[in-house]
């Protein structure tokens, strides 16, 4: 389909990006990759009035770390973040989240900022992101803040973001755990079903520290507190399933026609096993 | 004396292949007149509504709009509503089917008004300002509920939503239930599904006002029989017309048909005086082309009790949608033949009830009723396996119809050709059936999360759709034939003009293998001539899986004839009588005298100066052939699947697929694979992914890609591929048809490996698409069973 009308500016900074947003009003829109808005557009389920392209800010492109934390810039593709050797070593469940995202198309055009702005329950990045305690910085007008990966997510498609502010980059503390990331659908390039972010640090073959984040669970990444709790100190096969289990603790997810409610607690449960399986073995 | 180069059957690439892959294709989009103007339709989002008006002012006002008509305003331009070519019985309910609604809309895409504007954009923007005031009305949209007591009625003025009952027996089907040990009844249901080619349905159209005669270009699988249709519906003399189909991206039935859009950009060509465009969109698609299956079969088997069928019964209903297509209600009884597949027995009863409902207009889908029936006969074999406990390759081989030529089948019908047990055989060594069977018993006594199952299915399917007299005596409204023109150009190169229209199929490069070596020429000295009905004015066109065992033939037959007549210009000019000619490698050569010879490129070019042609020969050296083949050809095969089912998650993976199928002689071997392949992946896609679901209200839940999950690629594993031979009898080549043969057998081969894998369980049911959250419940309740 064609999308309905609308007016189309280039950036040139983020400055001007914000200028550009504040003169837009209301119905203005980012445009980043463009591989999550301009679907909607062509379905007609958005119809911005007109489209700020930052695409082309590569100054918002960029993997830079210091040891403790390490800070992508919102334009950068998941194919750079799959590709990055930096973010390999130091965030290695970041690199295979983005591998796993859609297909090569996608990850060439999609961007970090863009998946963690738009908000998308089924996305992949914003879990990983929640189970590695990221930070946001956000640029508005009136000056820049910081926001937290668990504070940041409000509902479907609904975020801290204001109206006209603009995502520049994204913070991640490096922990040295282990990360996985199980994502389970029924074509390759598919959204997930259910996805599991596993981020977890082992001691002597036993669980030190357990971070599970959860996509596609609920109308935000979720993190499974109760799974996490009992996962620290764990080291074998079945105690691993028990904890597992206790993903039941987020309550009902949402069912809909490609998986119902109880199917998916059931994969919750099936793919963190996996997950953490993964790093034990 | 030159020795021959044989291009049929040999490894030739794809001459199409070169101009497609580097954009050089010419396709209906691409195709840009001067004063164009683009059309788009307003459509039902309604599945049934009655239209109390329609306000187009505003429409009608937007930037760029020329015109906005409703149905009402159209009514003056047809002289038929749309095109219903098959009439299966005496009493079927036809509805009138006027390509824009009047005064009701009965399936959510129902056309309601026609924009027309500069831009395909302008269009598009003004049909969401159609204005149309519905009076929304209950729908119905699966079989059960438009059959049940008291349900809507798509068509008020008939009283039920039945459409046509089609029975068919042979044999005394009661006597051989009533003798037999064991009988078995199965249920199952075909899912609807949504074609999908890749390059969406478009039109345009050139009117020539002065003279009345207009060129229409379509993404149309059957440019000959449009034109017929498109004479009759709009009421334009045929002879004024000249249908095109260009380069056309994949049809799998969806463009054999006469569709709304293509005839309103006609008449509004017709109308307005100037040319008109539509390109569908792909959601538009979803819901503006026939979709297909959408069938509740019931199959009774009745056997002896070594598992030896003596009677079979088939009981379906069928999902017609809100309006009959070209051909929808005789699709499901294209498989009203094959419910008793590959296998004996005496007797045999079918029918079919065609039920209206508030959705879009099944038709045609890759197989045609084929797939539906193989489905259900391989599947209850396997059950028949059970019930006496035989392995599923025993029951085939117990079942087997013998090897022969015109072997009859209980279904009444005499199969060309058959030796299924060697191909099953083969099928069987290739696999390495007892090592898999090993496999799955250690995995099963393991208790591992993935398991192993091994479904087969050994097809026998109908295609080369042609005897005419048949074809006429189930009520069909064509011929089966088709024509082939060949000409030696002065300059030496062959015209091959054929009457199939090939959308993919690669007919340019096959026809070229026939008349290259039939005329002794060169394969790139063949040129094929196709799919413009100005440059190919006869021929019946391409769907049925017939072009290569009727169209094919043609050519080759042409090709004989121009040889006749080469021998009789060549015997003229060496002086010597034509038996003394001998034939080989485009050269005329007198039997024993090697230096006295003459080529066919000189024998033309003598028949094009005419200096000195025998006496009572025409100039030229050119000929026509039509055939119309004595029956049809059945093609057959064993497929293989063999499937790794997450027990934990309920996800099958396909680990191996293995084909071994039989369509006699091959032309083309890197074709019939591909032809294998994509037939393959589409039934894959029936059983494990595509479901087009509608809701209660008539909305199209899976209204694009995003939810109706076509497969690519990634989820196809590597086909293994073999082939037996046993040419067919129905035709000179020796050739069947391979088109459709791969989605016909891979459906029930998926589906019999996941009810096998689930077998230790005591599972012996699954319904398509077999998707993880329905298998993984499976799983759950027999273990519950067994708890
Ligand atoms: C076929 C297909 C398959 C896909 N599969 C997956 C998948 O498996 N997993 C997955 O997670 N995603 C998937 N996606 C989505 C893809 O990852 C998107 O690229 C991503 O979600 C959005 O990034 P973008 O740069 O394309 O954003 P855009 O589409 O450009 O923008 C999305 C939204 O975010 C806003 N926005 C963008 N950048 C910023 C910013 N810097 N600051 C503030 N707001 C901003 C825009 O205004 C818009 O509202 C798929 C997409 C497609 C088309």
């Amino acid at each position: 389909m064609i999308p309905a009308p609308f007016e189309y500016e280039r950036a040139t900074s983020v400055a001007h990006a914000l200028e550009l947003m504040a003169q837009g009003g209301e119905d203005a829109r980012l445009l980043a990759g463009g591989h999550s808005l301009l679907p909607l557009m062509r379905l007609r389920l958005a119809r911005p009035t007109l489209l700020v392209d930052i695409g082309g800010l590569d100054d918002l492109k960029y993997v830079s770390g210091n040891g403790d934390a390490i800070e992508i810039g919102a334009l950068t593709t998941h194919h750079e973040i799959a590709d990055s050797h930096e973010l390999g070593e130091a965030c290695p469940l970041l690199t295979t989240t983005a591998a796993q995202i859609g297909d090569p198309q996608v990850r060439h055009r999609g961007t970090i900022g863009g998946s963690v702005a738009h908000a998308d329950p089924a996305s992949d990045l914003p879990t990983a992101l929640l189970a590695m305690d990221a930070e946001f910085v956000i640029e508005a007008v009136g000056g820049s803040r910081s926001v937290a990966a668990a504070d940041f997510f409000e509902g479907p498609f609904m975020s801290a973001l204001g109206d006209g502010e603009i995502l520049t980059s994204i913070r991640v503390p490096v922990s040295g755990a282990s990360g996985v990331y199980r994502k389970f659908n029924r074509r390759a390039q598919d959204w997930a079903i259910v996805g599991v972010a596993a981020l977890i640090g082992t001691d002597g073959g036993a669980i030190s520290s357990a971070a599970i984040g959860l996509t596609n669970m609920g109308g935000t990444p979720l993190r499974a507190e109760a799974v996490e709790a009992s996962l620290v100190g764990v080291s074998g096969a079945d105690e691993v399933a028990a904890a597992a289990a206790q993903v039941a603790d987020i309550g009902m997810p949402p069912g809909d026609e490609q998986a119902s409610a109880e199917y998916r607690l059931h994969l919750a449960s099936v793919l963190i096993r996996r997950a953490v399986g993964d790093v034990l073995t | 004396m030159a020795t021959a180069e044989r291009y049929v059957g040999g490894g030739v690439l794809r001459k199409e292949d070169p101009t497609l892959l580097t954009g050089q294709g010419s396709f209906v989009e691409s195709i840009t007149l001067p004063g164009m103007v683009h059309v788009a339709f307003a459509r039902s989002p309604y599945g049934a509504a009655r239209i109390n008006g329609i306000d187009t002012g505003a429409a009608a006002n937007a930037p760029g709009v020329l015109a906005v008509f409703t149905g009402e305003d159209l009514a003056g331009e047809w002289a038929a509503a749309l095109p219903m070519a098959w009439p299966v019985t005496e009493d079927i309910r036809i509805p009138d089917h006027w390509p824009v609604a009047r005064d009701a809309v009965r399936y959510v895409g129902d056309a309601v008004a026609v924009v027309v504007a500069e831009t395909r954009e302008q269009a598009i923007d003004a049909v969401d300002l159609v204005d149309v005031d519905y009076e929304v009305l209950p729908a119905v949209v699966d079989i059960e509920s438009a059959r049940a007591d008291g349900a809507a009625r798509v068509h008020e003025q008939f009283d039920s939503n039945d459409c046509y009952t089609w029975t068919h027996t042979n044999g005394d089907v009661d006597a051989a239930f009533a003798k037999a040990d064991v009988v078995i009844k199965e249920h199952y249901t075909q899912p609807r599904l949504i074609p999908n080619a890749i390059e969406p349905r478009a039109v345009v159209v050139q009117p020539t006002p002065a003279a009345g005669d207009f060129t229409v270009w379509s993404t149309t699988q059957i440019p000959h029989i449009a034109k017929v249709l498109f004479a009759l519906t709009a009421g334009i003399p045929e002879a004024k017309l000249r249908v095109i189909a260009p380069d056309v991206g994949g049809g799998f039935g969806s463009k054999l048909n006469i569709y709304a859009e293509d005839v309103t950009c006609l008449v509004l060509a017709r109308r307005l005086g100037v040319p008109t465009r539509w390109v569908a969109g792909r959601s538009e698609g979803y819901v503006a082309t026939i979709h297909g299956r959408d069938q509740i079969q019931e199959i009774e088997l009745a056997a002896d009790s070594a598992g030896k069928i003596l009677g079979y019964r088939a009981s379906i209903l069928a999902n017609m949608g809100a309006y009959l297509q070209l051909i929808t209600p005789g699709t499901p009884l294209l498989g009203g033949f094959l419910f008793c597949g590959s296998y004996g027995g005496e007797a045999y009863h079918f029918e079919c009830t065609g039920v209206f409902t508030n959705t879009t207009p099944t038709d045609a889908y890759r197989g045609a009723g084929r797939p539906e029936a193989t489905y259900a006969i391989e599947r209850a074999i396997d059950a028949l396996g059970r019930a006496v406990g035989v392995d599923p390759v025993e029951i085939r081989r117990r079942n087997f119809l013998p090897k022969g030529e015109m072997v009859e089948s209980p279904c009444g019908l005499a199969f060309d050709t058959t030796d299924y047990e060697t191909n099953l055989d083969h099928a069987v060594d290739l696999l390495g059936y007892e090592a898999l069977r090993a496999e799955q018993a250690e995995r099963r006594a393991r208790g591992a999360t993935r398991q192993l199952g091994i479904g087969f299915s050994t097809y026998v399917e109908m295609c080369g759709l042609a005897p005419s007299q048949v074809l006429g005596s189930l009520n069909y409204g064509a011929g089966g034939w088709d024509a082939a023109t060949v000409r030696i150009l002065p300059t030496g190169q062959a015209e091959v003009v054929t009457g199939s229209s090939p959308h993919g199929q690669g007919h340019v490069t096959s026809w070229s293998q026939i008349a290259a070596d039939a005329l002794g020429v060169s394969f790139e000295d063949v040129i094929v001539l196709h799919g413009d009905t100005q440059v190919a004015p006869h021929g019946m066109n391409t769907y049925g899986s017939r072009s290569l065992a009727v169209a094919g033939v043609a050519v080759h037959n042409a090709c004989g004839h121009v040889v006749e007549k080469a021998r009789r210009l060549a015997a003229h000019s060496l002086e010597v009588a034509p038996e003394d000619l001998e034939f080989e490698g485009g050269t005329f050569t007198v039997k024993g005298v090697p230096e006295r010879q003459t080529s066919i490129q000189e024998v033309a070019y003598a028949a094009w100066t005419a200096h000195s042609l025998p006496e009572g020969e025409e100039p030229g050296l050119t000929a026509h052939h039509v055939f119309d083949p004595p029956n049809f050809t059945f093609p057959f095969g064993t497929h293989v699947c063999v499937t790794e089912i997450d027990m934990e998650t309920g996800q099958v993976e396909i680990a191996r697929y293995l084909a071994v199928d039989d369509c006699g002689n091959v032309v083309n071997p890197q074709i019939v694979d591909g032809q294998v392949h994509g037939g393959v992946a589409q039934g894959i896609a029936a059983a494990l992914y595509e479901e087009a679901r509608y809701a209660e209200d008539g909305t199209l839940e899976t209204s694009s890609m995003l939810n109706y999950l076509v497969p690519s690629a990634a989820e196809m594993p590597v086909f293994e591929l073999d082939r037996t031979v046993t040419p067919s009898n129905s035709n000179p080549m020796g050739v069947k048809g391979i088109g459709e043969a791969g989605t016909i057998a891979s459906a029930p081969a998926v589906i019999n490996s996941v009810v096998d894998g689930l077998s230790h369980l005591g599972v012996t049911e699954m319904t398509m698409p077999a998707t993880p959250e329905r298998v993984w419940q499976t799983i759950q309740n027999a273990k519950g069973g067994a708890a």
